[in-house]
C-alpha cells in the first residue's frame, strides 16, 4: 500500500476543493472503494425506506422534532444540565474547540489518566482532540473498528458514519498485519475482526477512562443516547470508572418519546438497518453500575452563530446519518478527503464553512452540482441545495469588495452576462459579435474543440457546439413572416 | 445561472426582467426543467427579499401560467400522442431538475411512448446527475468530468442512437462528450423528437 501524503482535514489550512479533489479523482482504487461502499449502503437504505409506507410522515415528524429542539435550544440545554446534574453528572460548557480540549485535559489530569479508550465521535475529530491529547502525553485508543483501522494506519476519516469507507479489506489486512505483528493474517473479514477483538480486549479491561460522543441528549431526563453497531461503545460506556461525553449543543431532543421517531429514521438512513444493533442510554451515574464519574462537555464551536441565522439554522437539524454523502454524485467521485474537513459530502459543504464563520472553506458551497438528491434522502429534510446557494451568495458578496475580482474571468463573465441580459438590443448585438469571435474557435464541422481561459475547463473533456447560423429570434421572425 | 452561482444582486434584475417581459403572455412554455425550477423554487424567495409588493403580485399572477414543456402538453392540453414519428433507438435522461425539482414523474415517458417507430430503452441509474451543474462544470471542471464519465458509461450501455432529455444543459454536457469521444451516439432535445414527423423528420446536427 502506498503511503501518500495525508490530506489536510482542517478547514483553516486545507486547499480549495477543486485542487484537493484532483489527486482523489486520479486514485483509481479510492474511487472504486468509495463507489462500491456507497452503492452498497444506498441500496440497503433504499430497500428499508421502501418498506416503510409512512416514511415521508416519519421524515416530517423528525424534522419537526429537530426544529422544536432548535427553536428553544437554550431552554432545553439548561433543562438537560439540571437533570443531568441532579442524577450525578457534571456538565461543562465549551465555547470553542480549545476550551473543550482544556476541559477534557483537566478532567484526565484529575483522574491521573495516561490512557483513554474512545467511542467513535466526529465531534472529537472536529476539535482535533486525539493529537492534542497525545501531545499532552495521554495515549488514545480508538475502539470502533473503522477508527482502529484509521488510527493504526495513520489515515484520515473520509465519511462520518463509516470513516474508513475509502479503505478496502486488503488494505485493512496490510495495516493490521504491519501494526499488530500478524504476518500470517488473511484478508477474510472474520479473521480481521478477530484480530481487532484481540487487540481491543486488554484495552477494555485495563483502561479506566473513556471518551464518547453523543447521538442525542434528552432534555427531559438528562439522558445521553449512543447508537452503534459493534458493541465497542457499550464496553466503553460500562467498564471504565470515568466517562467523558463530548457533544455538540445541537444534539438535544426535548423528550424521551422523541427517540421513537429519531431512532427509526437514523438507523434506516445511516446504515440501512431497521434498528442499529446497540442503543445505549444512560442518565448521570448509577451506584454499583457503570462509570462512577460522568462528565458532559457541551460544545458550541460556531454552532450558536449558525443558530442565529434563520435560513441556515436547519443545518443544525443534522443527525449525522451520512445519507447525503452516500447519495451524492460529487462525493461518489472524490471521497471525503477533498472536502478538507472531518465533515465531508453535502452536509460538510454547508456545515464546514459555517463552523468557521465563513472565513474558511469558501470553495465548499460550490462543490455541488445542485442535483438535489441530498435533500431527497435527508431524514430531517435539510434543504441542502437552498443553503448551498445562500452560502454561495455570501461568498460572492465577500469577493465583491476585493480588487482581485477584476482578474477573475468567472466574475467578469457573470457581470457582463447580466448586463447583456438586461437589454434586448445589447443581447442581440452580443450574439452577433459572439458569432464572429466564436467562429475563430469553431471547426468546419460546426463544433468548438478548444477554448481559452475558463472555457478551457469545459473543453478539457467536452466539445461545444458552435453558435447556429440563425438565432431563435431570427427563426421565429422568419417563420412569422412566412406564415403571414 | 447567476442566482445559483451566488450572484444574487444580478439575479434580482433578471427575475424582475422576466416578469416585465412575460406578464402579458397567455402561457409561458419552457423546454428546460432547470429554468422552470429556478422560477418556481428561487424566484419567490428573491421577490420576497426585494419586498416590492406590486412586483410580487405580478409574479404570483404569472407563476401559474409557467409550464415546463411536458407539463404543458399533458396537464394543460391533455395530449399524450402528438403524432410524432422518430424511427430510432432512444434513451431518456431524466434531468435532476425534471426529476426532483419539478416531479415530472411519468409525463416524459407517456409522451415518448406514443412516438411511432421509436424504440425507448431505459437508462440505468436514472436518478444520477450528469455532472453539469451550471458553472459547476467549469468551477469544478475535473469533478464534473469524472461525473460525466460515469454517466456516459450508463448512457452508452443502452446501445441507443440518441439520448434525449427535457433540459438542454444536460444535453450540451453529454453531447459535448459524445462528440469529443466519437462515441457513436447523439443527443436530441425531446421537443425535436415530438416535432418530428414522417414528412418533416427532425433535423439532427452533426
Amino acid at each position: 500500500m502506498s503511503h501518500a501524503p495525508q490530506p489536510i482535514l482542517d478547514p483553516n489550512f486545507a486547499p480549495p476543493f477543486p485542487q484537493a479533489a484532483l489527486p482523489m479523482l486520479r486514485d483509481s482504487q479510492l474511487r472504486k472503494n468509495v463507489a462500491h461502499a456507497t452503492d452498497v449502503i444506498q441500496a440497503r437504505r433504499a430497500r428499508l425506506v421502501a418498506e416503510k409506507s409512512d416514511w415521508q410522515a416519519l421524515r416530517s415528524a423528525a424534522s419537526r422534532i429537530r426544529d422544536e429542539a432548535l427553536e428553544n435550544l437554550g431552554a432545553y440545554l439548561e433543562q438537560f444540565e439540571k437533570q443531568c446534574m441532579a442524577r450525578g453528572g457534571v456538565v461543562h460548557w465549551a465555547a470553542d474547540a480549545a476550551e473543550a480540549r482544556t476541559i477534557i485535559r483537566n478532567i484526565l489530569e484529575e483522574e491521573n489518566a495516561s490512557e483513554v479508550i474512545k467511542i467513535k465521535t466526529m465531534t472529537s475529530a472536529e476539535i482535533q482532540l486525539n493529537p492534542h491529547l497525545e501531545a499532552a502525553g495521554v495515549k488514545v485508543f480508538e475502539t470502533d473498528l473503522a477508527e482502529i483501522i484509521l488510527q493504526l494506519g495513520e489515515l484520515e476519516p473520509s465519511h462520518i458514519v463509516v470513516p474508513a469507507l475509502h479503505v478496502n479489506r486488503s488494505q485493512v489486512r496490510e495495516i493490521f498485519a504491519r501494526t499488530m505483528g500478524l504476518s500470517n493474517l488473511s484478508d477474510d473479514p472474520q479473521a480481521l475482526t478477530a484480530a481487532a477483538r484481540n487487540y481491543l480486549r486488554r484495552k477494555f479491561l485495563e483502561i479506566r477512562t473513556a471518551i464518547s460522543g453523543a447521538n442525542f441528549l434528552i432534555a427531559e431526563t438528562g439522558a445521553v443516547a449512543i447508537v452503534e453497531s459493534e458493541g465497542n461503545g457499550r464496553m466503553c460506556l460500562t467498564l471504565p470508572r470515568t466517562l467523558i461525553t463530548l457533544a455538540g449543543i445541537e444534539k438535544i431532543l426535548p423528550g424521551y418519546s422523541d427517540l421513537e421517531v429519531m431512532l427509526q429514521v437514523l438507523a434506516r438512513s445511516a446504515t440501512g438497518e431497521r434498528m442499529n444493533p446497540y442503543t445505549s442510554l444512560w442518565t448521570g451515574v448509577t451506584p454499583g453500575d457503570g462509570p462512577k464519574r460522568f462528565h458532559v462537555v457541551l460544545l458550541d464551536n460556531g454552532r450558536t452563530a449558525i443558530h442565529a441565522r434563520e435560513k441556515e439554522r436547519q443545518t443544525l437539524r443534522c443527525i449525522r446519518c451520512g445519507a447525503c454523502m452516500n447519495a451524492c454524485p460529487v462525493y461518489r467521485q472524490t471521497g471525503g478527503h477533498a472536502y478538507g474537513s472531518v465533515y465531508p459530502g453535502p452536509i460538510g459543504a454547508i456545515l464546514t464553512p459555517q463552523l468557521t464563520g465563513m472565513k474558511h472553506a469558501q470553495s465548499l458551497p460550490f462543490a455541488s452540482s445542485l442535483c438535489g438528491v441530498c435533500c431527497e434522502v435527508c431524514p430531517v429534510k435539510i434543504n441542502i441545495p437552498e443553503i448551498l446557494i445562500d452560502l454561495r451568495a455570501q461568498v460572492t458578496d465577500q469577493e465583491r469588495g476585493k480588487a482581485a475580482r477584476f482578474f477573475d474571468p468567472m466574475y467578469l463573465g457573470m457581470r457582463v452576462a447580466n448586463l447583456l441580459f438586461s437589454r434586448a438590443w445589447l443581447f442581440h448585438a452580443a450574439q452577433w459579435k459572439a458569432r464572429i469571435v466564436l467562429k475563430l474557435f469553431t471547426r468546419k464541422d460546426g463544433w468548438i474543440h478548444s477554448l481559452p481561459s475558463i472555457g478551457a475547463k469545459w473543453t478539457q473533456t467536452r466539445d461545444l457546439r458552435g453558435l447556429p447560423q440563425q438565432t431563435f429570434h431570427e427563426w421565429w421572425k422568419q417563420r412569422k413572416q412566412a406564415t403571414q | 445561472m447567476h442566482a445559483n452561482t451566488g450572484f444574487r444582486a444580478e439575479a434580482f434584475s433578471q427575475a424582475k426582467r422576466f416578469v416585465r417581459l412575460y406578464q402579458d403572455a397567455e402561457t409561458v412554455i419552457i423546454p428546460s426543467s432547470s429554468c422552470v425550477a429556478m422560477i418556481r423554487d428561487q424566484y419567490p424567495g428573491l421577490f420576497d427579499e426585494l419586498g416590492n409588493e406590486q412586483l410580487q403580485g405580478e409574479f404570483r399572477a404569472l407563476l401559474p401560467r409557467v409550464y415546463e414543456l411536458s407539463e404543458f402538453l399533458i396537464d394543460k392540453l391533455g395530449v399524450e400522442d402528438v403524432g410524432a414519428y422518430f424511427p430510432h433507438r432512444v434513451t431518456y435522461h431524466a434531468s435532476c431538475h425534471g426529476l426532483r425539482a419539478l416531479n415530472l414523474g411519468t409525463r416524459p415517458w407517456r409522451l415518448l411512448g406514443k412516438v411511432r417507430g421509436m424504440e425507448l430503452v431505459p437508462l440505468p441509474n436514472l436518478e444520477r446527475c450528469c455532472g453539469f451543474g451550471g458553472t459547476f462544470s467549469v468551477k469544478n471542471g475535473d469533478v464534473s468530468s469524472a461525473m460525466l464519465a460515469v454517466k456516459l458509461e450508463d448512457v452508452m450501455s443502452t446501445g441507443a442512437e440518441f439520448c434525449t432529455a427535457l433540459d438542454n444543459s444536460c444535453l450540451m454536457h453529454l453531447g459535448g462528450a459524445m462528440h469529443r469521444q466519437f462515441a457513436g451516439m447523439k443527443t436530441i432535445h425531446m421537443a425535436q423528437i415530438l416535432a418530428s414527423t414522417e414528412q418533416t423528420p427532425a433535423e439532427v446536427l452533426g
